[in-house]
């Protein structure tokens, strides 16, 4: 009797919406703790990386301009997504090294971290909005505004809930990203990417990639069409590198402790635009 | 009543002398302010500050150096350490509203003093940089008691000692706008003047001694070769404050790379002011005037961009000639004077390079024919027509009162015109439909956006740019966030990032 065989996952890059491999033709084997392989990992290039801007340039006038409520409604919508995938995101991790244990929880609090920015979506703009008070007769206002394309270099040491609680606040905002998964553990980047093409999320949105920091974290950092970088990580030799490159177009650099439930972390990734106009008749 | 005379009288339209003759209080030499104690530069020397109306030497300050900045910082530090941070913040707020008070009795003093020193006319420090710094100092005086309530879940930590580098554009007011958040949260704070305008700094350091500050909370040196690096890479600094170009911004930005020291940064603008064909045309025009002469158009803000829908384009042109005509260039001490000296030789020659640069390129040049004095450093108003969007004088910050004209037919386009810029800094826009308002400062990359006005300022209102103009803002509630470190208080659930 013979058993049945098992189909294997491919792991591509989810760029625009769609799933190629990367254009370099490059992998890398991702191996588990006992040294067998799990599967074949795209190294994504520079180019890679270009084409990614693109597209989340290109995303960025419809995800920003939607409402509030509406980009809301599509991160809840992303939590009912993991929510019902919610075995295989743990067998994933597992098989990347976590306990079961610290799986199921990590996959948890991955779907509640979705509903808590979800809840944001339309609240943070209130929150950190201000009516300025002025000494002239002027109506003015201060809001809130997505800075834009956003890179994000995800945290290394945690391939799910880290890097879904650190694209939540740059995504509720409005921003598109394009993040860097785990080099480790980035299984479940892709396969939450697959989420993210199931959910409403609109093609060039969320963009992710797989591959070497080393390799692009300079590339990454000194792209003139990127407005701001999310960095997760203490190396201060990676730190110098970002911040030298994002000199050459006044990238904001954030450097978050860790990704935390907190509307403070969509405002690393806001600017503030003040809005004057005379009162009269 | 005598009847009529035969023969009318030439109709003379100039305007008798109306000099401002307040003592500036200026003194022949000035120290640096370190400690709570004027003291002489380490290095010895001292350079004069000249009056750029004039050209004549106005005073004698501190050639600083690395030596003195580094005394400074220690001085700064040791404040933080043993007093500022430890005081409660109504005692801060309290020091800080002094200085506001102080600065309002001596208000006209202070607006000579700047107008000698910077070359901008009286009528604006007079009405405009001295009450505004004033009001500056007052409004984050009344913050200091207050950070409890102003980060919802967070405790507000001041992060320490404060380098701040302010241009020679507005030397008080951006005196006020670094000085005045930094120490009512509890920060200590080292500032730099600009080369050429230390001289209201300075004075600013006379009113805080008066005011009786712990020595040491602000120190205030002057410049010197290199002192702003010095500043800058001073390894007991914690933060960065600078206003000033794009390129140094850059310059600070790579410099920090690789430390935990943080920085804000005010750089350049190139902002579009964007007439539609419904806009209230004369208002329009005197908004134009005041967004790019005022100052001398040394502002990092300014409207140098004009945008004008085709339909209008000619008559806005024709009325905004006339209106420049009628600008009255002079003495900076004389209370009729619109435009002013331009702030030194360096700047007068940058400026004048962009008008050869605009005319080589094909732009056409107009100036108003206004006389210019005999000496000091004086630039006529001036405006550029047939101007296109790859000119250096459309993309280029020239801090001067040169104004680039473009046309545009649609709203799509004036946005993408108004944006195509790496600056993102402020805009203008003059149309009496309310939705058009909304509809093009929602896309206006830009920090400040001035609908049916220009150029308004208020402590309580948020001042900074996007892209390449900067990062973070000065006044009101968000003025406050460079200036603090944001501690949980909640018991907040941390999801763990260990797998």
């Amino acid at each position: 009797m013979s058993t049945r065989v098992p189909v294997l996952k491919t792991y591509k890059l989810f760029i625009g919406g769609q799933f190629p491999r990367s254009e370099s033709g490059r992998s890398y084997v991702l191996k588990d703790a006992k040294g067998r392989p799990l599967a074949n990992v795209c190294r994504g290039s520079r180019k890679d990386f270009r084409e990614a801007v693109v597209k989340a340039r290109a995303a960025l006038k419809d995800w920003s301009g939607r409402s509030g409520y509406n980009r809301a409604q599509i991160l809840y919508r992303l939590a009912e997504l993991v929510e019902g995938r919610r075995d295989q995101f743990v067998a994933e991790l597992a098989r990347q090294g976590s306990s079961l244990a610290d799986a199921r929880r990590q996959v948890d609090v991955t779907i509640d971290c979705l509903i808590y920015y979800a809840g944001w979506g339309d609240k943070y703009v209130q929150l950190f909005s201000t009516v300025n008070p002025v000494a002239s007769p002027h109506f003015v206002f201060s809001v809130p505004e997505p800075t834009g394309v956003v890179a994000l270099i995800a945290p290394e040491d945690s391939g799910l809930l880290g890097l879904v609680s650190a694209i939540c606040p740059i995504i509720t905002g409005g921003n598109s990203v394009i993040a860097l998964a785990s080099e480790k553990t980035p299984l479940s980047a892709i396969t939450f990417s697959e989420v993210c093409a199931a959910g409403d999320v609109a093609g060039g949105v969320v963009n992710i990639l797989t591959g070497f920091r080393s390799e692009l974290l300079s590339h990454i950092a000194g792209h003139m069409d990127v407005n701001a970088i999310v960095y997760y990580g203490d190396d201060m030799e990676e730190r110098k590198t970002i911040q030298s490159q994002a000199s050459l177009n006044v990238k904001r650099v954030i450097f978050p402790d860790r990704a935390t439930e907190n509307p403070y972390l969509i405002m690393d990734t806001q600017e503030i635009k003040t809005t004057w106009h005379p009162v009269g008749y | 009543m005598s009847t009529a005379t035969a023969t009318a009288p030439k109709l003379d339209w100039s305007y008798a002398p109306a000099p401002e003759s307040v003592d500036p209080g200026i003194k022949k030499r000035y120290d640096l302010f370190i400690d709570g104690k004027f003291v002489p530069p380490v290095g010895g020397k001292y350079r004069t500050i000249i009056n750029p109306a004039n050209e004549q030497p106005l005073c004698e300050v501190p050639e600083t150096t690395a030596a003195d900045v580094d005394r400074a910082v220690k001085a700064a530090r040791r404040a933080y350490h043993k007093i500022w941070s430890k005081m409660s913040g109504q005692e801060r707020g309290k020091y800080v509203y002094r200085i506001s008070r102080l600065l309002q009795e001596r208000a006209r003093e202070f607006a000579v003093a700047e107008s000698l020193n910077n070359g901008k006319p009286i009528r604006e420090s007079r009405d405009i940089d001295i009450p505004l710094s004033a009001a500056h100092f007052f409004y984050y005086a009344g913050w200091a008691d207050k950070l409890d309530f102003a980060f919802p879940g967070r405790r507000a930590r001041p992060v320490g000692v404060c380098g701040q580098a302010i241009p020679w554009n507005f030397p008080m007011l951006m005196a006020a706008w670094k000085i005045a958040p930094a120490i009512a949260t509890g920060n200590t704070v080292v500032l730099k003047p600009a080369g050429t305008t230390p001289v209201t700094a300075l004075k600013l350091a006379e009113l805080i001694a008066m005011a009786d500050l712990p020595p040491g909370v602000v120190n205030i040196i002057s410049s010197g070769r290199d002192t702003g690096a010095a500043l800058v890479k001073h390894p007991d600094v914690d933060k960065i404050a600078f206003t000033g170009s794009t390129e140094v911004g850059k310059w600070i930005m790579n410099t920090l790379a690789g430390t935990k020291k943080r920085y804000t940064l005010e750089l350049g603008g190139k902002a579009a002011n964007i007439i539609f064909e419904d806009a209230a045309i004369d208002q329009a025009v005197e908004g134009i005037i005041n967004a790019i002469f005022f100052n001398q158009g040394h502002v990092c803000c300014a409207g140098s961009r004009l945008l004008v829908q085709e339909g209008v384009a000619d008559m806005l042109v024709n009325k905004l000639k006339h209106r420049m005509q009628s600008l009255i260039l002079g003495d900076p001490l004389d209370k009729n004077t619109d435009i002013g000296a331009i702030n030194s030789k360096e700047q007068l020659d940058k400026i004048n390079n962009y008008l050869q640069i605009g005319q080589q390129e094909g732009a056409e040049m107009w100036q108003s024919s206004c006389e210019l004095p005999d000496r000091g450093y004086f630039c006529r108003p001036t405006l550029f027509t047939n101007v296109s969007q790859s000119h250096r004088i459309a993309q280029e910050e020239i801090f001067g009162p040169v104004l680039a004209i473009q046309t545009f037919r649609t709203v799509q386009e004036a946005i993408e015109k108004a944006n195509n810029t790496a600056y993102g800094l402020s805009g203008g826009v003059w149309t009496d439909k309310g939705a058009k308002i909304f509809r093009v400062t929602r896309n206006l990359k830009a920090g400040v956006i001035w609908a049916n006005t220009f150029n308004k300022f208020d402590p309580s209102s948020p001042f900074g740019g996007y892209k390449e103009s900067g990062m973070g803002r000065e006044g009101g509630w968000h003025g406050l966030l460079p200036y603090v470190d944001l501690e949980p208080v909640t018991n907040h659930k941390v999801p763990g990032t260990k797998p």
